[in-house]
This record gives structure tokens, sequence and C-alpha cells, in this order.
């Protein structure tokens, strides 16, 4: 009853949608696929001579390092979440209705506060000026402050800072599922802690450790402002390449180009995840 | 078991700690009486006063509310519809349209943003707090559509046939049904695009023009000449909006 209504009108609640993100989304996607295929003019224009040179140019030797920082960097991300996040998800997941809602409340909002003021932060800690060194110094455990910024730990500090909770929650709905009486069985015939944990928990948590895996690795691969603060020149990735040679280079056909091989990436680690159902429809 | 619980907890404390510590640092260090950050020289208010008379700042945070306030009104405007459409209809090419809807959340903020930049350019679109509004609507309009398709999904539609039974138009069943159901889902939506926008950096540093500066943007720049405390000033106060927005956002959604 409700669908012939809703059949009667739903092209005209649909269209407004697909017309704003065909123009504002696809297009411009597509746009940047023609740039990519495209000539760089002699001053950083476009000439539409059509070349897969870009594509081409992706495989010198100079930017390996950068995709290596950046898949190294991002796989070290998750890890490291996996690690950390582990115990506080099971926690949550153990905990009492009440207290889990105040965890996981807990583990959301750092998330949804600004991502930039959170990189901020750890400048203020880490630079050589900062609260680290000062306080080091103050309790005269050393005389010349550290180097803690504009290096690969302080980009992978921030990554792990940012990401995190990307981790905990998947891990949190699995672990969740678990029944508590498959660990007391086990503790009964006489497991011990760990492997309870390890043959018990572990290949049950299976799902929510390669979903929370994707999708702390997603973000970070193609992060932005945490290498752009806290890495500086000396650690780039590929996200920022990107704005290297669109804002600085100004070589926008090989700029296009990169942003389709980290598309090709995300996706690529992305879609057998995102094809079994939507991930953050849990909220 | 108990000892081992105990490390858990421990553990657990360790990570939330993580999390928190360096906010908590930076909302501490703005009441701090020294123009040296980094060390404690007693508590003021010097830094907050100082931020209120600063005027570029105003415009940023005036300029942070008309592009989430418009961006947000926008992606509701469009998203109620499309969400009410695709979680009870099947539309023809519905695959095709779930993944141009799930794209924006995935790729790389930062591919977003030059893509977009790359578009207005060459359609010489000058570039301004209309562009940034566009981007953040790009970003905001697919979350929107998938919080309110969360909460549709839990709401039977039954509810609503029943309303049809008893004589209701169709139109009446949603309004006087369906409607107040989603009502949680839409504002919890909503405060969600806004925080978002109010947060974002990376879309807005691509699209925005002259005198199109939003707060995140003035904190970036407000770096670059230097860290003084009334970054932090800022940053803490930015913080605690956005934690305050987005904790009653969560807690709409969950009713």
């Amino acid at each position: 009853m409700m669908s012939s209504f809703l059949l009667r009108h739903s092209t005209a609640l649909l269209l407004p949608t697909l017309f704003f993100l065909g123009v504002f989304f696809c297009i411009p996607l597509l746009l940047m696929l023609g740039v990519s295929i495209a000539t760089r003019g002699l001053y950083g224009g476009i000439e539409w001579t059509l070349t897969f040179e870009n594509y081409l140019r992706l495989a010198d030797p100079l930017y390996w390092n950068i995709y290596g920082r950046s898949l190294l960097l991002a796989g070290a991300t998750a890890v490291v979440s996996l690690l950390a996040g582990f115990p506080l998800a099971y926690v949550i997941a153990r905990s009492s209705q009440k207290v889990q809602t105040i965890l996981l409340l807990l583990v959301m909002i750092p998330f949804w506060t600004n991502f930039l003021v959170r990189t901020y932060a750890w400048i203020f800690l880490l630079r050589t000026e900062g609260l680290l060194n000062s306080l080091l110094i103050h309790l005269g455990l050393i005389d010349v402050p550290f180097d803690l910024l504009y290096n690969n730990s302080a980009v992978f500090i921030g990554l792990v800072y940012g990401y995190m909770p990307f981790m905990i929650l998947p891990l949190y709905v699995a672990i969740e599922r678990i029944s508590p009486s498959l660990e007391e069985a086990a503790l009964d015939l006489y497991a011990n802690s760990w492997s309870v944990f390890w043959h018990v928990i572990m290949p049950l948590a299976k799902p929510g450790i390669v979903a929370g895996f994707v999708l702390v690795f997603i973000p970070s691969v193609g992060a932005f402002i945490t290498p752009h603060l806290l890495g500086g020149g000396q650690s780039m990735m590929l996200g920022t390449l990107i704005q290297h040679e669109f804002l600085v280079v100004r070589d926008w056909p090989f700029g296009s180009a990169i942003s389709f091989l980290l598309m090709s990436l995300v996706l690529l680690v992305g879609i057998p995840l995102f094809r079994g159902k939507k991930i953050f429809g849990e909220s | 078991m108990n000892h081992s619980h105990k490390w858990l907890a421990g553990l657990s404390a360790g990570t939330l700690l993580f999390l928190y510590g360096p906010i908590v640092i930076i909302l501490v260090f703005s009441f701090n009486d020294s123009k040296i950050a980094a060390v404690w020289e007693g508590g003021t208010l010097f830094w907050y006063k100082q931020l209120a008379e600063n005027h570029s700042l105003w415009l940023a945070t005036s300029n942070s509310l008309i592009v989430g306030g418009v961006s947000t009104l926008v992606s509701l405007g469009l998203g109620i519809g499309a969400a009410v459409v695709l979680e009870r209809v099947r539309v023809l090419g519905q695959p095709l349209l779930e993944g141009i809807l799930l794209l924006p959340l995935v790729i790389p903020e930062v591919m977003l943003g030059v893509a977009l930049l790359l578009f207005f350019v060459m359609i010489d679109w000058p570039l301004g707090l209309g562009t940034v509004i566009i981007g953040h609507c790009v970003f905001n309009l697919p979350l929107v559509i998938m919080v309110i398709r969360a909460r549709l999904h839990r709401i039977d539609p039954v509810w609503e046939a029943a309303a049809r039974d008893l004589g209701a138009t169709p139109w009446q069943a949603f309004v006087h049904v369906t409607f107040p159901l989603l009502r949680p889902a839409i504002l919890g939506a909503g405060l969600m695009a806004f925080t978002l926008s109010l947060d974002d950096f990376v879309v807005t540093f691509f699209t925005t023009g002259p005198g199109a500066t939003t707060l995140p943007l003035q904190v970036f720049s407000m770096m670059r000449t230097g860290i003084t405390p009334e970054i932090n000033a800022l940053s803490a106060i930015l913080v605690s909006v956005s934690m305050l927005l987005i904790g009653v956002s969560l807690a709409c959604q969950r009713k």
C-alpha cells in the first residue's frame, strides 16, 4: 500500500540526490579520470593530448619510498590498533548494558571530534619546544631536546591515535556475539586464559578483526592531515603527494593519476568488505 | 580469571588514556598563563579573551556556521526522501546507486578535495563559500541517507500499513506514523552532518576561496605562524562543541 504511493513518487524523491551527486561527485571524478590521461601544459594547465605517460610515471623509482611508507605505516597502524584495541573491545563487550553504552560513547566521541585539532595536540606534545621535551628537560633527564616531530614515528602515532576507534567498534560487535558460556566451557575443560583467547575468542572474532583492519587501513593509507602536519616534507605519503602535485608542482594530470592509484588500492582492500554489508550501519 | 580481568581492565584504561590524554592536555594548557605553551605557569582566561577580540576568528566562526547550517539543511532536504525510497522500494539500478552513495564515504578525502577543485576550476566556478558548501554536501548527503536508512530499517512497515487500513492517506500515514518514529534519527543525522562540516579540514582546504576561511582553516593558518596558547584555547572550544553535538547526536540515534 505504502509502496504504491512511494512507487509513484520515488523518482521525484530520488532524483534531487541523484542529480546532486551526479553533478558534484561523479562528474568531477570522471573529469579527473580524463585529466589523468591528458598532458600537462607548459604553465601548469592541461592540454588534451591523450597519453598514458602519467600512469607509466607512477612506476618511477622516485616514488617507491612514498608508496612503501604509505603501505607500511597504514599496515602498522592497523596492527597496533588491533593490539591496543582488542583488550578494550573485549572489556566493552563483556560489560553490563549500561557500562557498554558509556564506554562505546567514550570510544566514538574522539573519532567525531575535530581531526585537525586532535593532530595539533600531538604537535603540542612532540615538537622540540613541546610538552614532552620540556618535561624531560625539566626533570633533568635530557639536556638537548629530542627531534620527535616530522618523522615517520610521529605520523605513525598520529595515525593510530586518529583511526583506532575504527578498529574497536567492529571488534566489539564481533566479540559481543561470542557467548560467554563458550569461554566458561573452555575454562571448565582446563583451558587457561591464554588458550581461551587463542582457541575460542580469536577464531570467532575474526570477522571483526578483518573488518577493523580494513577500516583502519583505508583512511590511514590515504591520510592527508596526519602526514602533512606531523610528517612535514620528510615523511610524505600518498595523500600528501597528491596535494603536492596539485598545489605545489601544479602537475594536475600526474596528481590525478596518483589519485586513481590510491583509489584502486582503497577499493581493492575495501570491496570484499563493503560488498558483504554496510558497515557504518550499526550506529 | 580474576587476575586476567584486572590485566584487561588495565590495558583498556591505557587505551582510553591514549585516546583522551592529548585532548585533555590541550584543554588544560589553554588556561596556562604563559606565552611558552609547554610550561605551566598558573591559570588564566587571557587566551580566551584574546580569541574573543580576534576579528578574523569571528568571521571564520560565522563562515563555519553558514557552511555547516546550509550543508546540513541541503543534505537533510535531499536525503530524507532518498533514504525512504531506497529503504522501502526496490529501484532500477539499485546496486549502482548504493555504490555511488558509498563511494564518497570510502574514497580518501584528499581525492574528493582535488576532484572538486579540478571540477570547479575547469568550469570556471569561482571558489568561495558556495564551493565549500557543495563540497560538504557531497560527504554529508550520503552520511545522512545512511543514518536515516539504518533507522528506517528498524521501523516495521506494518505500522504504516495499519494507518492505511484505518483510512489514512499515504501522506498522512507517513507524516503521522513514520515521521515521528524517524524524527530522532533525522535530528541525529543532522547534528552529525553539522559536526562533520564544522570539523572538516581537507575538503574545505581544497574548495575554499578568498574570504571563505572556516574555523579549521583558521586553526591551520594560526599553526603556521607559530604555536601559541591561543590555538589551544580555540582547539579546546572546537573539541568541546563537537563532543557536545556528537554526544547528543549519538543519543538521538540510539532511541
